[in-house]
Parts: structure tokens; sequence; C-alpha cells
């Protein structure tokens, strides 16, 4: 029989998944990670609450299989949490539920699964694996398209998704809520929230103004043509697309542009100025394993929640800036696209394939 | 699955629960009734009562019966402290620092919220108190001594005996949480001199549910539960019938098969102490060596998560303990892994092994095959 572990959050998702891969003839255990959160502020990590601990705990309890807590504190805050504040430094919005996915789940709690000899581990991400004639791994879209998550799991190569298992992935939100009532287990979702984990809550521009002060550096706003019409309280308190809470008066609606790291200036133009047509990506992971040589068209995803465009993939040869991952790639799209932000991915598709994705430049 | 976590628990011996039975339906009647039914239940609480007298060797109205271990040091430490304030005016609490959470955080409560003063004594670095250290600490207004009989977490049996002494002259009320002790040693409490003694049931072979409290004749102590007039004024509520007939019935089998018990227990435990010492780097044995309960191990490894290393074992088969134990990921070095000065590198990779009547030599040959290469992989997480 083969062992899985499924990474159990309390909500209807992973309880699902367990419940379909124990109803599948696995041998399932349960596992959930304790996350990183502010000293004076333990417990209230929306990933890991006692309420959604306790919740997992039950589910667990209800298909009888084992259940554990594995301590992820260190791990989360020297990885996902520096991730965050560094991306912030370099005048980018990061994603740190990207690096989370790649290096605490994928990696350090895969690590954990193999530790207890199991074979795979899955969680209640809606998204689909599958193994192609040749052998090689494939990452799809789920059916249900409107939950996908494949956009966040782009990180995983060959190596994980061999041991990876999605399996809400094969059906609709609604049949999943059902399975849940077959087996009386919770059929609530835990809340689909931008917020990211640590921040219990909070804005993260409290988060930052207590954990990294100093880089909340007050600056110049300029225009494109580098005109100073106003000064910005720190790059990292603004987005890419943002209009409201500029401070500046002017005859036209101004909006963020860009974020000058370098120069620490804010950027903003008119609403005819925000598109753009190109972007460049870093360190992207290319699912196969494989860089294409070719430039290829991909319909590509430049935030979790944006819709793809049409566009042109062009590889750029080994990167240099970071060893660890493979390449590259400058994106072309044939229609302008709003608010393209550093620090976010852009993920690659071809239909239901995940072809990869990188790090906005 | 090997159930190596006798200290947490132990499972209800056969004979014990052949002797509860009867009074869960049959015999159902309150003790307090006037009625035939209630003079049966009356009289199978006397009956206990008078037959834990006998292992404890003092009077059946010295026996006060309890919901669990935790309750009896809540009766005993929080009705002392109360009755020797308005006695004699006397309000510092003395107690180890190694003692079980229901008398650490009792006296916490009682320093926090009633105006009484605690004073922490210090551990060696194999857990005990020294009649040294008590005699050290106590003064004209020290109103209670509260050391352990034998700790939980590292097995240390402390010198109860030579504190007691202490405290009798003193006249001070001594109290000892007899909980893990009650199992494997000799409870005789004119021997001990002790003048509150807290038990547990499920610690040897018994429910989960039920405790005693040994009050000596003339010790002063205010009820915490109040309500009728049960056990002697002293513990208000109807009580629990079949459980009480199960503590009796399971202190009696543990006093009379203590020789055997100990007997089988010591060489698996010893067996295990050289063994892990020997094929595990970086390890150390916490607590004493001598004395030490006859069916406990524990150990410190250096760089592993405890918690980790538990849910490596359970994987493999084997249901064991840790000081640092918990189920929400988010363990910290115990008090007792602090007090016996272990660093936080060591004091995490605790973990407690503990025997019992069903532990046989192929289950522990079983464990100290699989034991090093699970505290590798913990490891190898970090």
């Amino acid at each position: 029989m083969s062992k899985v572990v499924v990474a159990m959050s309390g909500g209807v998702d992973s309880s699902v998944a367990a419940a379909l891969l124990k109803e599948q003839g696995y041998e399932v255990v349960g596992m959930m990670l304790r996350l990183w959160s502010e000293p004076g502020k333990e417990d209230s990590n929306r990933c890991c609450t006692p309420d959604s601990m306790a919740q997992a705990r039950r589910v667990a309890a209800k298909l009888d299989i084992p259940f554990y807590v594995i301590d992820a504190k260190d791990v989360f805050r020297e990885t996902v949490v520096e991730y965050f504040l560094a991306g912030y430094a370099r005048g980018e919005t990061p994603n740190p539920c990207l690096i989370c996915n790649r290096k605490i789940r994928w990696t350090f709690l895969l690590d954990h699964a193999f530790a207890l000899d199991a074979d795979f581990m899955a969680t209640g991400h809606y998204a689909r694996v599958r193994k192609d004639e040749s052998g090689k791994m494939q990452l799809l879209r789920a059916i249900d398209r409107s939950k996908d998550q494949s956009y966040v799991l782009h990180v995983l190569d060959q190596e994980k998704l061999k041991h990876a298992l999605f399996p809400v992935g094969d059906y609709a939100k609604p049949e999943i809520r059902q399975i849940a009532e077959r087996h009386g287990l919770p059929t609530a979702s835990r809340k689909d929230s931008q917020d990211l984990c640590f921040l219990a809550g909070e804005d993260y521009r409290n988060f930052l103004q207590r954990n990294a002060a100093e880089m909340l550096k007050p600056g110049e706003i300029v225009t494109r043509e580098g005109v100073s019409i106003g000064a910005h309280n720190g790059l990292a308190n603004y987005t890419i697309g943002q209009r409201k809470g500029l401070g500046v008066a002017s005859a036209v609606p101004l909006y963020v542009i860009t974020k000058d790291a370098v120069r620490n200036t804010l950027v903003v133009g008119t609403q005819a100025q925000l598109g753009s047509s190109e972007l460049t990506a870093r360190d992207v992971n290319w699912v196969s394993g494989e860089a294409p040589r070719e430039p290829f068209r991909a319909e590509v995803k430049i935030r979790y929640t944006a819709k793809e465009a049409e566009a042109w993939v062009k590889p750029m040869g080994e990167s240099q800036a970071s060893p660890e991952s493979d390449s590259a790639v400058e994106v072309t799209f044939d229609a302008a696209q709003r608010d393209i932000t550093a620090g976010q991915a852009a993920v690659f598709y071809q239909g239901d394939l995940v072809v990869g994705g990188g790090i906005i430049v | 699955m090997i159930y190596l976590d006798y200290s947490a628990t132990t499972p209800v011996d056969a004979r014990v629960v052949d002797a509860m039975t009867p009074f869960f339906n049959a015999s159902f009647g309150n003790p307090s009734s006037v009625h035939r039914l209630g003079q049966i239940a009356e009289a199978a609480i006397d009956s206990a009562r008078e037959s834990v007298a006998r292992v404890l060797n003092c009077k059946p109205d010295e026996i006060i019966f309890t919901s669990c271990g935790s309750e009896s040091d809540n009766l005993a430490i929080r009705g002392a402290a109360y009755a020797m304030r308005e006695k004699t005016g006397a309000k510092w609490i003395l107690a180890s620092r190694a003692e079980h959470p229901a008398v650490t955080k009792t006296l916490e409560h009682l320093g926090k919220h009633e105006g009484f003063l605690v004073e922490w004594l210090d551990v060696d670095e194999r857990g005990r108190v020294t009649p040294e250290t008590v005699a050290k600490a106590i003064c004209g207004d020290t109103a209670i001594v509260s050391v352990m009989y034998a700790n939980n977490e590292i097995g240390t049996i402390n010198p109860i005996k030579e504190i007691a002494e202490i405290c009798r002259a003193n006249k001070i009320v001594f109290h000892t949480d007899a909980v893990q002790a009650a199992a494997y040693l000799p409870i005789d409490v004119n021997d001990l001199g002790v003048d509150l003694m807290s038990l547990g049931a499920h610690k040897f072979y018994g429910p989960k549910g039920v405790g005693v409290l040994y009050v000596r004749k003339g010790t002063p102590l205010v009820s915490q539960l109040t309500g009728g007039g049960q056990e002697f004024n002293l513990r208000a509520g109807t009580q629990n019938v079949p459980y009480i007939v199960g503590f009796a019935e399971a202190l009696r089998l543990t006093a009379e098969e203590r020789a055997r018990r100990v007997a089988h227990v010591q060489p698996l435990r010893d067996r295990i102490i050289g063994a892990v010492l020997e094929s595990i780097p970086d390890s150390q044995l916490t607590g004493d060596l001598e004395s030490r309960l006859p069916h406990h191990v524990s150990f410190a490894f250096k760089g592993v998560d405890g918690n980790l290393l538990l849910t490596l074992l359970d994987a493999a088969g084997f249901a064991c303990s840790s000081g640092s134990a918990c189920k929400t990921g988010n363990p910290e070095p115990s008090d007792v892994m602090n007090a016996i000065g272990l660093s936080r590198e060591w004091g995490l990779g605790s973990l407690r092994v503990t025997l019992g009547k069903d532990t046989m030599p192929e289950h522990v040959e079983s464990f100290l095959n699989s034991l090093p290469a699970l505290v590798e992989k913990a490891r190898a997480l970090r």
C-alpha cells in the first residue's frame, strides 16, 4: 500500500483530499505545519491558528488517520519572511506564497513526509498532475477553472511532481462539498484571503514598520519625464497601478507606474502610460525540466487573480543571477497589460498545461 | 504499536474492570441515600477506603477520594495554604522547580490571586531536591513544603523521608505528589512521614478520572469543592462509586504485585539505558541513574526536535513521550529540562520511555533497533 502525507488545513479542500486518498486505498497521514508569526502574536498565523489545528485534528480522527504538527517556525522566518522583506527592499511587491510553496511545503514538509517513509505528498490545491507518454510529469489546471490554483504550483519540478498528488483538482467545488458532507467533514472553505498568513489580518505596511522601518524611507514622486511633483513616504507603501492616496494634485488621475528602488522614487503617470506589453521574468522554472530554445506562444498570467493573456515567451538563456533556477524569459503580450508588478510571478500556460513561470523583474 | 508510555497512562487491569462493573448498573445507588441501594454503594466506598488505608498504612478517614491526581494536588496545596494562613498567618509556600504543573500552576495562581508567597527550590543536575536545600529555605513564616516523590519527566526519586523530617521538626505541612511513584515505590505514609500525599489511579492500571488525597489526621485543610458533606466535608459531590472501587482494587493489586512488577521492568530499563547511550552519539540520560523509578528511562539528544522524534517513532510503531511534547508544533524545553540546567539545544531533544507489565524484552529490542536511525533522521531534518 502506498503511503501519502496530506498537508491539512482544517478546511474542506484538504480534508476531502485526505478522504479521497483514503477511499482510493492509500495509507494516509495528516500533517500540519506550525508557521511563524511575530513575537507576541503567536497563534495568529492564519495557516495554523489553534482553531484550524483543532479542526484538522477532528477531521483526522473522523477519517481515522494519524495527524502530526511539525514545527516550521524557524525555517519559515528564515525563508519566507526574509524573502518578503528582501523583495520590498528591492522595490518589488513580493509574493511569499510562491517561496512558501517551493521551500516550505514542497521541500521542508516533503522531507518530513519522506522521513515517515511516505511515497507521496498531497495538498488540497485545485490542480492536476499526470504522466505523459514519455514518462514526464505534467502539471495541469484544475477541472474547475474558477478554482484553479496551479499558479502557485508552477514552482514544482519533475522530481517533486513525481511525489505530488492533488486529489481535489479532478472535481468541481460543489462536488467537493458533497463529498465532504458524505464523510461528515467540515464544508467551510478557509477564507480565501489576499492577506499573507503571517500578517494576522493586519496591513503589511504595519508589519514593515515594525520589522524593517528603514525600508520606509521618504522620497520623491516623479513623472515618467522625471519631473518631481510630490513626496512619498516609503516605496513599500505603494503598489503598481495604485491611484488613491498618492497625495499629489493633478488635472488628470495619476497612477503608480513603477518604483525605482535605486533612486528611491515613485514614478507616476496617466492611465494611458499604465499599461505595458512587455515583461522580463527571472528564476524561471520549467515544469518539464528543460528550457525551450525557441520562442513559443502561451497564455500568461501575471498575478494569482489576473486573467491570462496571449503572448510570446522568449527564453533568454542561462541567467547569472540565480544558479538555483534555470533561466530568464522575455514576454511580449499581444495587447498591453495593466499592473505588471515586479516580484509577482508570470506563469505560462498552453491550454491546461503549466509550462513554467518566473518572477517578474 | 508498541506502547512505551506507561507514565502517561496505563491500561486498566481486567481484574479492576471486573471489580468496577457491578457499580455501573446492578449496584448503582447513591452512597448518600438512606435506602438499601444507597447502603450497598456506601459499603463499597467504605471497603475501598479501608483497602487504600491498608496499603498506605493509615486510617480510613485519612483517605479523601477525588477526581484525579491534579485535583488531589489542588486540594492539598490550596486547602492547606488557606488553613495555615488562618491558623498561624504563615503564607510562604516552598516547592521544587521540577514539580508537575498541577503543583506549579496552582502555586502561581495562589501567588498571583491570593497573596501567598512562593519560593522555588532548586534541584541538582539530576533533578533532586536535597534535604539541605529545604532546611536552608524554610523559615518561621513557611506554611507548606511540596516536593514530589518521583519526577514524571526524568524519573528521579526525591529523599521524601528526610524532607518530611525537617518539616515535621519545624511544624510545616509537607505535601508530596506521589502520582508517578505509587506504581512502584512503597507508599507507607507513616514510614514516609508525609502530611499530604496525592495519588491517581490510572498510573497503576486503574481507571482515569479518580484520585486520592491522603490527609494526616490533624493537618489543617479547607475544602475546595463545596456542597454536600461527602468525604468528611472535604470534597463535595456524589462519589464516583465504580471508579473509587476501581482505584482501591488497582492499588491493592499494585501493592501485592509490587516486587514482581519491579523485577520485570527494571532489567528492561537498564538494558535501554545502556544500549542507547552506547549506540547514539550526543545522547545523555536525564535524571539519576540510581535514585530512579524502575520503569522509567529518559534521555536528551543534542540537536533533535523531540516532538519530531515522537512523530517518527509513532510512524515506526512506538508510542513514547517527551518533556517538550506538545501537539501544536510549538515546542519549548520543559521547566524540568530548564531546572536541571540543560541548554535549549539539548532540552528540546528529550525522550521519555516508560515500561509496564506488558512490556516484553522483544519490544525493547525492537525499539533499540529502530531508535538510532530515527534520531539521525530527526537530526537531518533540523
